[in-house]
């Protein structure tokens, strides 16, 4: 007959249920403990937010586990693997608009609010609110008076970038061998792939505390600085949890979960890793050179 | 392939093995369903639950201005009030109301065996009793829930705001999850299960408007979850995103928030519009008019929608510029939106009518829906909006859209396929009522706050000038009237699903698409084979 005759309606799930209540849990917990560092009283925030996490993390090994049994047993159609695709290039259409916030902010910021308060649109507000200020980018003088310093893009930012460019490829490299069948080319592309995001996350946190021990760039150093962390952080969470996601699909490489034709999970950590990649390109622009 | 270790292949077997085609009982079978019509009729359960719970916030702000000066709630409370009262409806009972009907009539609709990703389904549906219990908590807290107004514009939420701001703002970000994994799921449903030969112009209306509307939620609801996290930086770690002087902009928050907001009301909408257009033909007894063209304006809807956010904001002190290139960009808005009022006008035109309760509400909603229209046009134009802005006009405006616009269109699409859900007939003489009552009451509830705003009375105060007094008590006579006859509605329901007279697999003779083949009601695995379609 055709495809549409097979589609695997799963069982009930105990999974998502478990999800939620993590998720519960970190929006409550983190809540709580947010105002806790702020009043400096302790609640039970930080135990919750933990939990929450902790509930998420059981509930990601055992639904994926669910799956990968359902997968290696021929449940999925041609068809599921589409649906999975798709879901997947949404998800990251999704996560594009929400860094899209953040550099939203960042181009308001530089091409109106900043020279508004510098008066660069011949209005009255800055001569009524701060006279002395001056409008430049990075804005390392805010209007009250707060002073920081510029991260420069030569150096660690430069390097963060040829490594990530290099894990692109090297991944995609992974990618090919694998839709190829060659194991061993694979198996390496895909380990030098993982090192090479984590030395990334290193440098950067070598990054962070040199610019908040001797840059004295911090998140509250203005809108240069928040900008510069949120983009940054953000960023750098997305690259963690590719990580963790291509340390997972190393794993199931070496178990030989994977097929030429059938990879779902690994063309879904690869295209993961390409968008984060793609991201860092315009942070390296946006936020570091120009 | 590898092998499969013994534990592996127990798990399999003891899952494909159990493959019933009748529900589990208990309270397992909706904690752990994978079903599109369970949870279906859980986002509509829940959904007006929480329509009752917001009813009953404006409820309270509608007893607080029954007369100037205090009646019952100190001015914090009612800021609570208005505020809770609008993200509840907004997010806890319109857009779950939408999810619920996608989830059980897409597949129906479409010819498929279920959603596309089930558990993402159910996980989908679960976050959201948990956002909202956060997000009510909040109420109970010292200093007290949210009160900066559903838009939490910088610096209210940033500077003057309550410690629960940051519980508002996590509570934001699981809602945004839950919406967001909701709208892939029906776009890939759409996208990959439609029945062979079910071509993307022969798509049921519903499906096409929900299709757009999830595109809708996927772009914008993680702009939403952007600007929260920013007013949670700035209020909590020392971000000035919106603090000039830090080098921010109170108005930026403005803009990155009408991002999100112009087309969220469009989220609200655009499903409506797929109700109405599957009902009015049915009791015209007549095709749709202009269907190619009813997919058009909605596209074109969408598209516009990402590019008048602005006129949320004329008296900012935008440039000249912004302010035409956003006020024209509103009007055009009202060409699709022409296009659509005017085709369903068009196909009731020398139909054969009947006035079943469906078509009740639907003819209603045409009525009213257009009227908020014509009040967006009105505060479109920005030289007028300067008198109109914040004003109990523009309360109006948006109760129109909302109320005799969503709310009406998802009453009709409940009184539409309710027997298809139970089995049951309801009762015509009671949902009559229901309709009579609402439609009467709604108009008092909301037609005299167009006078109010006209005149300057503003909106979000909990106090009033004297001269306001008489039209006040008559709004909120209405409003009492509405949200007792609101009750009809539960009483039809509860009714209609423990009994009746049972009801045909097609029972309005004029009703197309492939949910009518089906029994009502259906079997609990939807198109186990798909059917063809021609
Ligand atoms: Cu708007």
């Amino acid at each position: 007959m055709n495809a549409y005759a097979k589609y695997y309606v799963p069982e009930q799930s105990p999974w998502p249920i478990i999800g939620a209540v993590g998720l519960f849990g970190i929006a409550f917990g983190a809540g709580h403990f947010v105002i806790e560092l702020e009043k400096g009283q302790a609640t039970h925030g930080l135990y919750l937010l933990l939990a929450g996490i902790a509930t998420i993390l059981f509930m990601i090994v055992g639904w994926f586990r669910h799956v990968i049994i359902e997968s290696m047993s021929g449940l999925y159609s041609k068809q599921m693997d589409i649906s999975f695709r798709q879901g997947m290039s949404w998800f990251i259409f999704s996560e594009v608009m929400f860094f899209a916030a953040f550099f939203g902010a960042l181009f308001f910021v530089r091409v109106f609010s900043v020279p508004w308060l510098g008066g660069h649109d011949g209005g009255v507000t800055h001569q009524i609110l701060w006279p002395h200020f001056k409008a430049q980018w990075p804005l390392i003088i805010t209007p009250k008076g707060d002073k920081t310093q510029a991260m420069p893009w030569l150096g660690v930012p430069l390097i963060n970038t040829v490594i990530l460019l290099t894990s692109s490829v090297t991944l995609h490299f992974a990618h090919v061998s694998l839709e190829k069948n060659k194991r061993k080319t694979l198996t390496v592309c895909l380990g030098l792939t993982i090192l090479l995001g984590l030395s990334f996350l290193f440098f950067q946190a070598t990054e962070y505390y040199h610019a908040y021990t001797e840059v004295g760039l911090t998140l509250k150093s203005g809108v240069y600085g928040n900008t510069f962390f949120m983009l940054t952080g953000f960023h750098g969470l997305h690259v963690t949890l590719g990580s963790i996601f291509l340390i997972v699909l190393f794993c199931r490489v070496l178990k030989g979960h994977f097929t030429p034709d059938k990879h779902f999970a690994f063309q879904a950590g690869s295209w993961y890793w390409h968008f984060v990649d793609v991201v860092w390109l315009c942070l390296f622009v946006f936020v570091y050179v120009l | 392939m590898t092998t499969l270790n013994p534990e592996m292949s127990a798990t399999i077997n003891s899952t494909s093995h159990e493959h019933h085609h009748m529900p589990p009982r208990g309270m397992m079978r909706w904690l752990k369903t994978t079903n599109h019509k369970d949870i279906g009729t859980l986002y509509l359960w829940f959904s007006f639950i929480m329509f009752l719970i917001g009813g009953c916030m404006a409820m309270l702000i509608r007893v607080e201005l029954f007369e100037p000066g205090k009646v019952i709630l100190d001015p914090n409370l009612f800021n609570q009030m208005t505020t809770v009262h609008g993200l509840i409806m907004v997010f806890g009972a319109v857009m779950p109301a939408f999810t619920g009907l996608a989830n059980w009539l897409i597949p129906l609709m479409i010819g498929a065996p279920d959603m596309a990703l089930p558990r993402m389904n159910n996980w989908s549906f679960w976050i959201l009793p948990f956002a909202f219990s956060i997000l009510l908590s909040t109420l109970f807290m010292p200093g007290g829930g949210p009160n900066f107004g559903w838009t939490f514009y910088a610096p209210l939420s940033t500077h003057y705001s309550s410690d629960s701001t940051a519980l508002f703002v996590f509570s934001i970000h699981i809602m945004g999850i839950s919406s967001i994994m909701g709208a892939m799921n029906v776009i890939v449903t759409i996208f990959n299960l439609r029945a062979p030969g079910m071509k993307w112009m022969n798509l049921p209306l519903f499906v096409w408007t929900w299709l757009i509307t999830a595109f809708l939620l996927i772009a914008v609801m993680p702009v939403l979850a952007g600007v929260v996290t920013m007013v949670l930086t700035d209020k909590f770690f020392g971000t000035s995103f919106f603090d000039a002087a830090g080098g921010g902009d109170p108005v930026m928050f403005q803009h990155i928030f009408w991002f999100f907001g112009h087309p969220e009301v469009y989220i609200m909408i655009l499903p409506a519009f797929g109700i109405i257009s599957s009902i009015i033909p049915a009791f015209s007894r007549k095709k749709l008019f202009g269907y190619s063209s009813m997919v058009y304006a909605t596209v074109s809807i969408a598209v516009l929608s990402f590019i008048v956010w602005g006129h949320h904001m004329f008296t900012t002190g935008m440039p000249l510029f912004s302010e035409l290139f956003f006020m024209y960009c509103t009007m055009i808005i009202a060409v699709p939106t022409g296009v659509k009022v005017f085709n369903w006008v068009a196909t009731m035109w020398r139909g054969s009518l009947s006035f079943e309760p469906p078509m009740l509400f639907a003819i209603a909603f045409v009525i009213l829906f257009t009227i908020g229209g014509f009040s967006g046009l009105m505060l479109a134009i920005t030289p007028a909006d300067f008198q109109y802005h914040n004003t109990y006009f523009v309360v109006a405006h948006f109760h129109y859209v909302l109320v005799t616009g969503a709310v009406f269109a998802i009453m009709a699409a409940a009184y539409y396929w309710l027997p298809k859900w139970t089995g049951h007939m309801y009762s015509f003489k009671l949902a009559n009522w229901h309709f009579w009552c609402s439609v009467i009451s709604v108009n008092v509830l909301f037609f005299p706050m167009h006078f109010l705003g006209l005149a300057g009375m503003p909106r979000r105060i909990p106090d009033y000038a004297l001269q306001f007094a008489n039209l006040n008590k008559i709004v909120s006579l209405g409003g009492f009237a509405f949200g007792l006859s609101q009750l009809l509605f539960f009483a039809l329901v509860i009714k209609c699903i423990r009994g009746g007279e049972s009801a045909p697999a097609k029972p309005w003779d004029g009703a197309e698409g492939l949910e009518w083949t089906l029994p009502s009601p259906p079997p609990y695995h939807s198109f186990t084979t798909p059917p063809e379609v021609e």
